[in-house]
């Protein structure tokens, strides 16, 4: 604020930099960075793991735009430009197969970031907000995901696309109309496409943006939350300063995450398989991505009625009571606003865990076809 | 800055101070009290409706037209009766829905709606086990198309084969 005007005497930078400080306040996002510090104690670890997914994200954004200039959204040439783009575009299966890999990884660090929040109670007071603008970006990084999936218009993303959207019509009362909005008819056809092409590169890509503003807002509002198992044995060992000191260890884990995804890419390159054939039967042995792999086999195993409801709608239901839980979760862990240990949230915790691992370990080794 | 806060404050404190004699004062200065409120209500109902101005139209546009239920009710099938071997099925066009026709074990042509009544999959015929199954969700039909194992809750929609000459010809149960 006080560098009004650069002397005659200062560099080229410093006179540039003097000018746009004055137009852009650079300074005051310069003092609010320098402000910004990391407790240190034995759980700074979990702290990494937002700012992961987040590189993670930049990663899909950048190359989920190469990927624009030559995907064509329809049912009759998608697969075949995803099939171009795979074997005679320079790199071209490097940019997709690194784009799907960082997108498990990013469900993955995503996964872990929650349940670290949620073991650690970091949604206590006054951090609500944080932790429900966190739930909402889960859900629409899995839409990401869901969306994505069907766009290369194979036979896995295809009858995948089906069922999900099928369980979407088990919904009460508006489950028809949902349906509907989602396949762009009754049937999952090329409207479906070109709405899941809508929504996985504009409508989720601008959520997504405002909605991370408004999460990174708060987490720079609020800081770094200490869990209370930390503050009962006397707090955080001290604070490291977040510039340069955590995000130097933040790139380093980003560039161990780079490494990861281009390795992956390389040595197990995104599979296209069979074009989608809306008259073909569905293949033994389909399954979803494994983020989805727990609702799926949760689907399986529910028998077809129970208590006279369609087992699926009571799979439905079921789901969006868990997420709704898990959603309200600062409200519902009241006693924790006083540093009380909640044994209750802590088993309900590691029970969600659980019993995602079990059913996801299920729909692996499950016979298929018994 | 800090002239234009104050400056704002001061603004404020002035027409909180009508706003307060108008309620206090009564008479005259009580009609300057429904006056906001009804520019209030003017500018609140005029938000709504270019709010629902742009919602209805987007609604509706988001929600696909109609497209007229397919009306076939009768298909000649590409394959012969020879194509069909028993204990086997396959998959045909019945108008833009798929439907599956099969030959049991004993020789007998049946033909049924493919789709799973759990979620929407394309079910197959398993020849190992003599007969309808949907990969997606381990879902079994019998023969005659009733679910006897697995997720699904309803049986498949059954329809009619004649066979005249060599061809086949299915159609939906009148």
């Amino acid at each position: 604020m006080s560098t009004t005007a650069p002397s005659p005497a200062g560099s080229i930078r410093e006179r540039v930099l003097g000018w746009l400080d004055d137009r852009l306040g650079l300074e005051a996002l310069g003092a609010m960075a320098r402000k910004k510090e990391v407790p240190v104690h034995r759980h700074t670890f979990w702290y990494y793991l937002g700012g992961m997914t987040l590189f993670l994200f930049v990663v899909q954004v950048g190359t989920g735009i190469l990927l624009l200039f030559y995907y064509r959204p329809s049912a009759a040439e998608a697969y075949e430009s995803v099939q171009f783009l795979m074997t005679e575009v320079k790199f071209g299966w490097l940019i997709r197969s690194i784009h799907a890999w960082a997108a498990n990884l990013l469900i993955f660090t995503l996964y872990l970031h929650m349940l670290s929040v949620l073991l650690l109670r970091a949604y206590r007071p006054p951090r609500e907000a944080t932790w429900m603008t966190g739930m909402v970006l889960l859900g629409l990084a899995l839409g990401f995901g869901f969306t994505g999936y069907l766009l290369p218009w194979n036979k896995l993303a295809y009858f995948a696309t089906r069922v999900g959207t099928q369980i979407v019509g088990s919904v009460p009362v508006v489950g028809s109309f949902l349906l509907k909005l989602l396949r762009g008819g009754e049937d999952v056809t090329g409207a479906t496409l070109t709405r899941f092409y809508a929504i996985h590169a504009a409508l989720l890509p601008a959520l997504l943006g405002a909605l991370l503003g408004v999460h990174l807002y708060l987490v720079q509002k609020h800081g770094m939350s200490v869990p209370a198992g930390v503050e009962a044995r006397g707090g955080a060992r001290g604070k490291r300063p977040f510039l340069p000191n955590f995000l130097l260890r933040d790139l380093v884990g980003w560039l161990a995450a780079l490494a990861i995804v281009a390795a992956l890419a390389a040595y197990f390159p995104a599979e296209l398989g069979e074009k989608a054939d809306p008259f073909a039967s569905a293949p033994a042995g389909i399954r979803p991505e494994w983020y989805f792999m727990f609702l799926f086999q949760t689907l399986k195993l529910l028998p077809a009625h129970i208590l006279g409801i369609e087992g699926e709608v009571v799979g439905t239901l079921g789901s969006a009571l868990a997420a709704a839980f898990l959603f309200l979760m600062p409200f519902i862990d009241r006693r924790r606003k006083h540093g009380e240990t909640n044994p209750v949230i802590t088993t309900i915790g590691i029970g969600i865990i659980a019993y995602m691992i079990v059913l996801t370990y299920l729909g692996y080794t499950a016979s298929v076809t018994q | 800055m800090s002239a234009d806060e104050t400056g704002g404050q001061r603004l404020y404190a002035v027409s909180r101070a009508r706003d307060d004699s108008g309620r206090a004062g009564g008479g005259r200065a009580g009609s300057g009290g429904s006056r906001r409120r009804f520019l209030n209500w003017l500018l609140g109902t005029g938000a709504g409706a270019v709010a629902a101005a742009v919602i209805y139209p987007v609604l509706r546009y988001l929600n696909p037209p109609e497209i007229r239920e397919s009306t076939t009710s009768q298909v000649t099938l590409s394959v012969r009766t020879d194509d069909i071997p028993p204990n086997s099925g396959q998959i045909f066009k019945f108008g833009n829905r798929p439907g599956i026709i099969l030959r049991t074990p004993d020789g007998e042509l049946r033909a049924f709606t493919a789709i799973c009544t759990h979620l929407a999959c394309i079910v197959q015929y398993r020849d190992d086990l003599s007969h309808i199954w949907c990969a997606c969700h381990n879902g079994h039909y019998d023969l005659r198309g009733q679910n006897i194992k697995g997720p699904p809750p309803r049986p498949l929609t059954a329809y009619t084969v004649v066979v005249q000459d060599d061809k086949i010809i299915v159609s939906k149960e009148a």
